[in-house]
């Protein structure tokens, strides 16, 4: 199918952005890569008036360091996500992470912010930003705000942006060289959405893990960190007894739907083996040092 | 609302000047506006690669893509590959190893290879299928079309 007519707007500047988003009255879209956007538009489940392009707007396309965060602008691709060398230096647990991430020609449009303002259950994006305390730089006429993820991501498909609000770019934690980490998912093609998928990152120190992260995604309204969890497996030596107690622990706090794909005591149970691999891996590597 | 904007775009090293509605997919606008067919059209919502042109030297969808936002880049599709008297590398390989039977998702095919051969790793098989899977093929089983860019893949050599 094709979209319904709308007008265009080609932003030069984040303050043309939201002056368009502003005079559209509610009806106005951002448009980054468009690879979750322009299914929607073509199937016309979305139908915006106005449509405000923010690809050609300067100085978007950085990862930088800023201070102790990672600050990933509203125009980082997938593929420069899964490959930049920042990264990788800070935070392998996302290089890995993004290979799972659909395929390479949705990898060259499809943008890191955008993704997690489309707040999809089972992207991985959203799920990373939620364990890496991730800040959402979000801009409007009243000036900037910060909204940490947690508040950002509310449910499925839905985030707290305002209809004159826009993302410029996501604020990350680095995680300290040496830290552990594993992930885990699993999908019915590699590149598809996942039924589930758990990531957690730990630092070994004193033969116990500190730090403790963890995360899943598919198993509920959206991703989300998991306290209970994590505190289980906090200042413990994460031998066998402790995941297992974990992964009960997990299986107990995620409330997964049921769908075609799956249904939610097949989801629960899932989640729980994946879980386990992640705290096997995290904790192995937290002890050799992180080493990838 | 939705006034025709004009638009100049480069395909296949030729410039085209065109006014289009903001709406009108670049599938389209190569389909119907410029003539130029090979780009095919599947699904319309990202999954199946047919309609993959290459956006500024990278492999895209243009269904995903409108024609408004390309206005001063650079557009590759299937015709200019190669021509029917003098195929291109991709296409022969295709033809040698009986990389395509119906031909359907051939361009997008072509066009996501030419994408992988600059810029991918393409050492094992595993790094070969991991880059195609987002190409859907009814045809052929895939084994013809992994042949086929394993020998592009060796022909090329390692990544720089
Ligand atoms: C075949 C296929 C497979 C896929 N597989 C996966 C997968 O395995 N895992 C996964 O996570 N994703 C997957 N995706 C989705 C992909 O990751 C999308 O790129 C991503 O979800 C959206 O990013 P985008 O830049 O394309 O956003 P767009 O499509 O442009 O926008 C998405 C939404 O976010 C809003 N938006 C975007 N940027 C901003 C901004 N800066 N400020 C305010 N609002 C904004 C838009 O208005 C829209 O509502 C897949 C997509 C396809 C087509
Ligand atoms: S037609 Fe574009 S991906 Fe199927
Ligand atoms: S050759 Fe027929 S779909 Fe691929």
């Amino acid at each position: 199918m094709k979209p319904v007519a709308f007008d265009y707007v080609r932003a030069q500047s984040v303050a043309e952005a939201v002056a368009a988003l502003t005079s559209s009255g509610g009806e106005g879209k951002v448009i980054a890569g468009g690879q979750s956007l322009m299914p929607m538009m073509n199937f016309r489940m979305v139908r915006p008036s106005v449509l405000v392009d923010i690809n050609r707007i300067p100085g978007l396309d950085r990862i930088e360091e800023r201070g102790e965060r990672l600050h990933v602008g509203a125009l980082v691709r997938h593929r420069m996500t899964a490959s930049d060398p920042v990264i990788g230096r800070h935070l392998p647990v996302l290089h890995a992470v993004m290979e799972n991430v659909a395929h390479l020609t949705v990898r060259n449009r499809g943008t890191f912010c955008g993704s997690v303002c489309h707040a999809d259950p089972a992207a991985e994006m959203p799920m990373m930003t939620l364990l890496l305390n991730g800040g959402v730089h979000v801009a409007s006429p009243r000036g900037e705000r910060v909204v940490a993820a947690r508040d950002f991501l509310l449910s499925s498909l839905t985030t707290a942006l305002e209809e004159d609000e826009m993302v410029t770019g996501i604020a990350l934690d680095t995680l300290p060289p040496g830290t552990g980490w594993g992930f885990e998912e699993f999908a019915r093609r590699h590149g598809d959405y996942a039924l589930a998928a758990v990531v957690a990152t730990m630092e070994g120190r004193d033969g116990c893990a500190r730090n403790v992260r963890v995360a899943v995604m598919g198993v509920g309204d959206t991703a989300t960190r998991l306290p209970g969890v994590e505190a289980a497996l906090e200042g413990q030596r994460v031998d066998e007894d402790v995941i297992a107690g974990a992964v009960e622990r997990l299986r107990a706090e995620i409330e997964p739907n049921s769908d075609l794909n799956g249904s939610a005591d097949y989801r629960r149970h899932l989640a729980g083996v994946l879980a386990a691999r992640v705290f096997r891996a995290a904790w192995t590597r937290a002890q050799e040092g992180g080493a990838a | 609302m939705s006034g025709k904007i004009d638009i100049s775009v480069t395909v296949n090293g030729a410039s085209y000047n065109r006014s289009v509605e903001p709406r009108m997919l670049l599938s389209d606008f190569l389909r119907h506006e410029l003539g130029l067919t090979g780009t095919h059209v599947g699904c319309e919502h990202g999954v199946c690669g047919a309609c993959t042109i290459l956006l500024d030297g990278r492999s895209a969808r243009s269904c995903l893509t409108l024609a408004v936002q390309v206005d001063g880049q650079e557009i590759e599709t299937v015709e200019g590959q190669g021509s029917r008297e003098e195929l291109g590398r991709v296409q022969t390989a295709f033809r040698d190893h009986h990389g395509l039977q119906c031909g359907f998702c051939t361009p997008g095919f072509i066009m996501t290879i030419t994408d992988m051969l600059h810029h991918h790793p393409l050492e094992s098989d595993e790094q070969i299928r991991d880059a195609l899977s987002g190409n859907i093929c009814r045809c052929t089983g895939y084994q013809h079309i992994v042949n086929a860019v394993r020998e592009l893949a060796k022909e090329r050599g390692p990544l720089q």
